[in-house]
């Protein structure tokens, strides 16, 4: 069901009954953006990611500049500079030509913007029908410097939850485009390589734990994962958490929760809390982290779950979703 | 955000606390009727700013809650058929009928689309003329007159591919309903304040009159529930039962005239299964007798099975607010929002799924003891 794919529970639910057995080993089973192995002395990690997305193109990117920084951001956030990356289309019999090479040109400037190159490539074409015009695989292999030690394991009571700017632009961007839902102000996506930003936070950001990017399932879900893997509590304050004036009022309006829409641009970091500020001085001075604030506090140890504060001071479950999020009827 | 903000402002919610802890000295339950305010009262965490004397029980007001497993089982036998497109709204994919529900049907092969508005489903329908398109509309008072508009546009521009089954239904025979039933405990009402934005509020006046309870037009935001909370208590304390509009900014007493009308054309009042509350009189709509082209049941022939819900979901007593969703026994064992027993469990309007998915600890607590 399409619900499988949504990175909620029943993505986990696919991952944990039908990959896991099949393919388990320490490398995968620890379900992180990115797997690191040694070779030699090197620190490799690797990752790969299939896009989607409809439609192909959007405010702010389309299917070529997501499937590049998608990628390299799951090299980022494990602490990796990306040294290159591979490339596999699937095109549908009838794709044109002409939109095809906008969008590898797409992805050309998007790997130059990111530093990287596309040094292997695949082609196939299916029959009319059998895939929505185009399909992109992206892969990708980065180096990890030797003083990085990055993972939910680090995290400990007391670390601040980091975001690196305003949540759910690029969920709201490709809804808008795709049912051509008009607001006042243009949504546009936030898809961006964040491995810039990494390396200047990773530089002078102090104790930095571990990152993630809040792609699909949004910033609720990535956050539950990483409580969940760590094993503690975290307390999300919902007034904290920055969202764009156009992204909530798309989301009132359709009847979707921020936190469950999907960035491509923004990171989620979990940092010790005495370096909570000098991280956030690190992450404003570039540009893709401006507006970055923090939103939450690891509260204790042993919960394995995520809170959220609200304006009023209650305090409820903040939980993942079953599948993608759906429209309300009124 | 402009008209959100400020009804989401602690500032004005913590006076509003205060002022109906001075006013109440007796306990009361209040239901809110509708799914939306139940959801706004377990994501803000309301019940637990309010003084222990009050009672909030969560009201019939969800429209895929309430909406018979028949119907459902027809909406999903008709997407079967080769070449029809079946659209709803995205929250009545996932609510189980008797085997499966639409989304399983979409995973068979079944062209089931989600729609945020019945004039989308006419328009695939004029996009795509060789194919039938079948819009399930569902909802209440709110979501029925772009129904009525998207058939009576069908009807104006003759297209004949299009047709719809209509489960929309009525909220005054569910609160009437409720007060009726021997077992009810509920001594004052939060109307659905989007319900009224369409109907009015005059359409209450008879069921406060007949059953002496206060009933509070009220809208959906933190501030507006509890402001209608203080208006129902002063009233019950005071012995009061009346009429009032809480959510005045958006409802006029007489409604929107433009949207009744077209109702008053498009759809005939009728007899009907409601999930939890038995058959209600002249509680739904269906197409009346000069648009029953469009009525997509008629065109296919289709008939109505009895089907039964499953024994150990309790969404009836909970609709009822006779049980609140964590006392039911099968609330986050066998029930939960990725394997639904009732409708509840499944739309984010739901009762069960606002306790499960943005429960409150104690709610968690109690799944957790289970």
């Amino acid at each position: 069901m399409l619900g499988h794919g949504s990175g909620g529970r029943l993505t986990a639910e696919l991952v944990s009954k039908v990959f896991l057995p099949a393919l388990s080993n320490p490398l995968l089973d620890r379900l992180n953006d990115s797997a690191e192995v040694k070779v030699g002395p090197s620190r490799v990690v690797f990752t790969t990611d299939s896009f989607v997305v409809n439609p192909l193109r959007f405010p702010g990117g389309d299917i070529g500049s997501l499937a590049v920084n998608g990628t390299v951001n799951d090299l980022a956030v494990v602490g990796g500079q990306p040294i290159g990356l591979s490339a596999a289309f699937i095109l549908e019999e009838g794709f044109p030509i002409a939109e095809l090479k906008a969008i590898v040109q797409s992805m050309r400037t998007a790997a130059e913007r990111a530093g990287v190159a596309v040094i292997a490539a695949d082609t196939k074409v299916v029959e009319h029908g059998k895939a929505d015009g185009l399909f992109i695989t992206t892969s990708g292999i980065g180096v990890v410097a030797g003083s990085i030690e990055l993972g939910p394991e680090r995290i400990q009571v007391g670390d601040a939850v980091l975001v690196s700017g305003p949540i759910g632009d690029h969920g709201i961007a490709v809804m808008s485009a795709r049912e051509g839902l008009e607001f006042q102000t243009t949504i546009v996506s936030d898809s961006a390589p964040l491995n810039g930003l990494v390396s200047q936070m990773l530089e002078g950001g102090g104790t930095i734990r571990c990152m993630r990017d809040p792609t699909r399932g949004g910033v609720a879900t990535v956050i539950n994962e990483l409580a969940k893997s760590s094993g503690v509590e975290i307390v999300i304050e919902e007034m904290a958490v920055p969202v764009r004036h156009g992204v909530r009022a798309a989301c009132e309006i359709l009847g979707l929760d921020p936190l469950y829409v999907a960035c491509e641009g923004r990171l989620v970091a979990i940092v010790h809390g005495a370096d909570a500020d000098r991280a956030l001085a690190a992450m404003r001075d570039h540009p893709l982290g401006s507006d970055s604030c923090r939103i939450g506090t690891v509260t204790r140890s042993g919960a394995h779950r995520v809170l959220l504060r609200t304006a009023f001071g209650t305090t409820r479950l903040l939980d993942v979703l079953a599948g993608a999020q759906l429209p309300r009827i009124c | 955000m402009k008209f959100l903000d400020e009804f989401r402002d602690a500032a004005v919610v913590r006076p509003l606390v205060e002022q109906i802890r001075e006013t109440i000295t007796h306990p009361w339950t209040i239901m809110e009727v509708c799914g939306g305010q139940t959801h706004t009262i377990v994501r803000y965490g309301l019940d637990e700013l309010l003084p222990r004397e009050v009672t909030l029980v969560h009201g019939p007001g969800c429209p895929v809650c309430v909406t018979p497993i028949e119907m459902i089982d027809l909406a999903i036998e008709l997407s079967k058929r080769a070449g029809l497109i079946l659209c709803s709204f995205g929250d009545m994919l996932r609510v189980p009928g008797s085997t499966y529900d639409l989304f399983d049907a979409r995973a068979v092969g079944a062209d089931v689309r989600v729609v945020y508005s019945p004039l989308d489903a006419l328009d695939l329908a004029r996009r795509e003329p060789s194919r039938e398109v079948v819009f399930f509309a569902v909802g209440f008072e709110t979501t029925a007159p772009t129904t009525a508009m998207a058939v009576h546009q069908a009807a104006r521009l003759k297209i004949p591919n299009f047709s719809v089954i209509v489960a929309h239904v009525r909220v005054p025979p569910a609160i009437e309903a409720i007060l009726s039933s021997d077992d009810n405990r509920v001594q004052g009402f939060l109307a659905a304040g989007h319900v009224c934005t369409v109907m009015g509020i005059d359409e209450y006046r008879p069921l406060v009159e007949k059953f002496k309870v206060p009933i509070i037009v009220t809208g959906f935001e933190p501030v507006d529930l509890l402001q209608g909370v203080a208006m129902c208590v002063a009233q019950l304390e005071q012995g009061r039962a009346e009429v009032e509009n809480q959510y005045a900014r958006a409802v006029r007493n007489e409604g929107n005239i433009i949207a009744r009308d077209l109702m008053a054309e498009v759809f005939a009042l009728v007899d009907r299964r409601w999930r939890g509350l038995d058959t209600l009189p002249k509680s739904a709509m269906a197409l009346s007798d000069r648009y029953a082209a469009y009525d997509a049941i008629r065109r296919f022939g289709l008939t109505q099975a009895p089907a039964n819900e499953p024994i150990e979901c309790r969404a009836g007593e909970v609709l009822r607010g006779l049980l609140k969703p964590t006392q039911c026994p099968a609330f986050g064992s066998s029930c939960t929002p990725d394997h639904p027993l009732g409708a509840p469990m499944v739309s984010a309007e739901g009762a069960c799924a606002a306790y499960f998915c943005a429960g409150r600890l104690a709610a968690v607590s109690a799944t957790e003891a289970k």
